[in-house]
Order: structure tokens, then sequence, then C-alpha cells
């Protein structure tokens, strides 16, 4: 079977996007198809209820949760963004839905609608901080014991705030502030991929070629 | 062992390996005289050296050149190294791979629970001193800070060569400096 090219594929997904669209009309901020890809922006409240529908509507049949994530944009007034990514078997098909929400306004927890969710919420909970109510058990997922903060936030600083160390006298690993002997050094000015024009050495093939 | 000149008493001495011709002179000297003679202590570390246990610790990608040097083409079994997967058991650690911070109690754990005497062979950048993730917020920057580290191999990660020279640079260092004495 061939392989459907991107403009084949967006055809289809507006197609799909023409079906949904009356039956979520009331919670749909917007959609748009891109690169082949379909993306719903939907109302915070009502994630649950358009996840149902996708899943359980016959023309739709997303019956798999791929992946549930958060986005942080600290320069926005609602500052993440939570990314359900679905996939539908039995059209072999893709959908994205995107929800925004802040530090404080809980986004209402997907479990009882895919399983799968738990530990993704868990997940997003831990790194970003964005509660999720009505989760059956949510606590951190892959941070140390008693750590603090959300480590995916964009203002969390790179090294965090402690070590470990083992003590020999105290017999245990104990926690200490964190003393860097040389602060982090970023050399992508020197990346042609960052704009930082050319490689030391590259100028010398230029002007041979010139 | 039954040393004859004192160039081959200072091999041993400088623990430089197993000397290809050692098994030729013990059992010349079995043959001729029917026994040999030697230092105690050198012919357990020879023994030690000969069979380290290692502790399957593997954290992360160093795992799967580790892997590779137990397997067939590297074979390190016949270096007298069977991995074992209790501490217990196990003379030799190779931690292969980064440690978090929340890993470092369980693996000091391990290493308590390891019988004297005991080894440690941190593999790869990360284990080094962190390597890649060294300004990480959840990552510790070389597990000497957690375990006393006995030979580092550097590499991200280190090849399966390099890891069986680790143990060989260790089998020396066991030779050189091994003791009865606790």
């Amino acid at each position: 079977m061939a392989i459907a090219t991107l403009a084949e594929r967006a055809e289809t997904l507006s197609e799909l996007l023409d079906e949904i669209a009356p039956a979520l009309a009331d919670v749909l901020l917007d959609s748009r198809i891109e690169r082949g890809e379909l993306t719903l922006r939907v109302h915070t409240p009502t994630v649950a209820r358009v996840l149902t529908y996708l899943r359980d509507e016959p023309n739709c049949q997303f019956k798999m949760l791929v992946d549930l994530c958060a986005v942080d944009f600290p320069e926005r007034e609602q500052r993440f963004e939570v990314v359900y990514h679905l996939l539908s078997l039995k059209y072999n098909q893709r959908i994205r839905v995107k929800v925004q929400t802040d530090e404080a306004t809980p986004v209402p927890s997907v479990t009882e609608v895919f399983g799968a969710a738990n530990w993704y919420e868990r997940e997003a909970w831990d790194l970003y901080g964005v509660y999720f109510s009505d989760h059956p058990d949510l606590r951190r997922l892959l941070t140390d014991y008693g750590f603090e903060g959300h480590p995916l936030r964009k203002d969390f600083p790179q090294t965090g705030y402690v070590e470990v160390r083992y003590d020999d006298e105290q017999k245990r690993v104990v926690y200490e502030r964190v003393s860097l002997r040389q602060d982090w050094r970023s050399f992508d000015f020197l990346s042609p991929w960052e704009g930082g024009g050319l490689l030391p050495g590259d100028e010398k093939a230029q002007g041979a070629a010139d | 062992m039954g040393l004859a000149t004192p160039a081959e008493a200072a091999i041993l001495r400088r623990g430089e390996g197993a000397d290809p011709r050692l098994f030729e002179r013990v059992n010349q000297n079995l043959q001729d005289k029917g026994f040999f003679v030697t230092h105690l202590e050198r012919l357990v570390n020879w023994a030690r050296a000969g069979s380290m246990w290692p502790m399957t610790f593997g954290l992360a990608c160093c795992a799967v050149e580790m892997m590779h040097a137990a397997a067939s083409r590297y074979d390190m079994d016949r270096l007298g190294l069977v991995f074992r997967p209790s501490p217990r058991q196990s003379d030799v650690m190779i931690v292969a791979g980064t440690l978090c911070n929340k890993m470092a109690p369980p693996l000091r754990k391990v290493y308590d629970q390891m019988a004297e005497p005991r080894y440690v062979i941190s593999m790869g950048s990360c284990a080094n001193g962190g390597g890649y993730y060294h300004y990480s917020y959840s990552v510790v920057r070389g597990c000497d800070r957690i375990i006393p580290v006995d030979v580092y191999v550097p590499g991200c990660p280190p090849t399966a060569e390099a890891l069986v020279y680790g143990i060989l640079v260790l089998q020396r260092k066991i030779q050189r400096t091994g003791t009865l004495e606790r």
C-alpha cells in the first residue's frame, strides 16, 4: 500500500474535522491542519468529554492515548499547555488535542477515559506542576523522593538546588546545596545551526572556493 | 609460582598480570621436584584476580557495552568474570551508566552488602564525573561521591575492549596491592 502524501492525509483529516466539528462546536476553540496533522484546541474543563467523544464516536474510534504531555510557555498568561495525542487503529489516523492552564487551575483528569493517562498525568504533575483534578493517585513519578520544584518548568535552574554525597560519618547519602567548580558554559554560538556563521577553520575552505 | 630468577619474581611483584610462561614453569617444577614454592599472599591474589565476579549494575547505555564485553566476542568468562545477580556473591561492581540522585542510596546499599574484599569499576563518562549530565539537577557528578572507585574507564560509552582493559587493569591492581589482611 502506498504511503499517503501530506495532501492526501490533510484531505482525510479535514473530512474527519467536518464530521466532528458540529458535535464539539460549543467547546472547540480552534482547529488546524498542519503538515498533515490535525490539532484541536478545546476548553480546559471539557477535555474529558472531548476525549470520550473521540474515543466512542463510530467515525473516530481514537481508542489509544499515545502520549500526554505538558509544555511551558512562561510568557503566556495561561503558561501551560497540556497536549493529548490519540491514535485510531481502526482508521489509521492520529489527532492532537490541546488545552491551556496555569499553575493554579486544575485540568480534569482523563484516567477514567484512558487508563494510560494515569502515569502520564503523574509525570506532567511531577515535571511541570500541572494539577489534574480527580486523579486517583497524583504523586510524583520520576524525580527523587522529597524533591522540591518542578524541573521542566522554564524558570527551574538547570542544575537544581541540591546534590548528593555519601557521608562517611553519618554512614548514609546526604543532600547538600549544589556547588559547582565551574559554571555551565554554552558553546552554541560556535554552531552554524544557531546562526553563529562559520566554524573556526572553515573560513579557509571558503577562501579557496572564491 | 616456583620462582627461580629474581627477574621473574620482580614481574609478579610489579603485578604485570599472568606471565604466559607461568603455567609452564609451575608444571616443570611439579614434574621435576613434585612441589613449587610461593608466597601465600601471591597465591591468594592470583586466585582473586582470576575470579572476579561482577555485580550486575547496568544503569544506562554503558550497560549495553558491558553486555558486549560479556558476550561471545570478548567473552569475559575466560577472565573468570561471571555476572552475579546478588551483591553477596560479588567481588567487583561495574557501575555502568548515569547515576541519578534517586539511585544513589540504593547503589550505596548494594555496595555495602558486598563482601570484602570488594572493588569498583566506574564505567563511562557519566559514572566517572557526571559526563554529559554534569550540570543536570538529577544526576550525581561522579559515582565516586557515593562509593570508592578503583578503576575509571573513560568513554561515552567505552567500547567493550575498553571495559576489558579496565578489568585487566583491576586484575593488575589486585595482584599488586591485594593483601590477606582485612
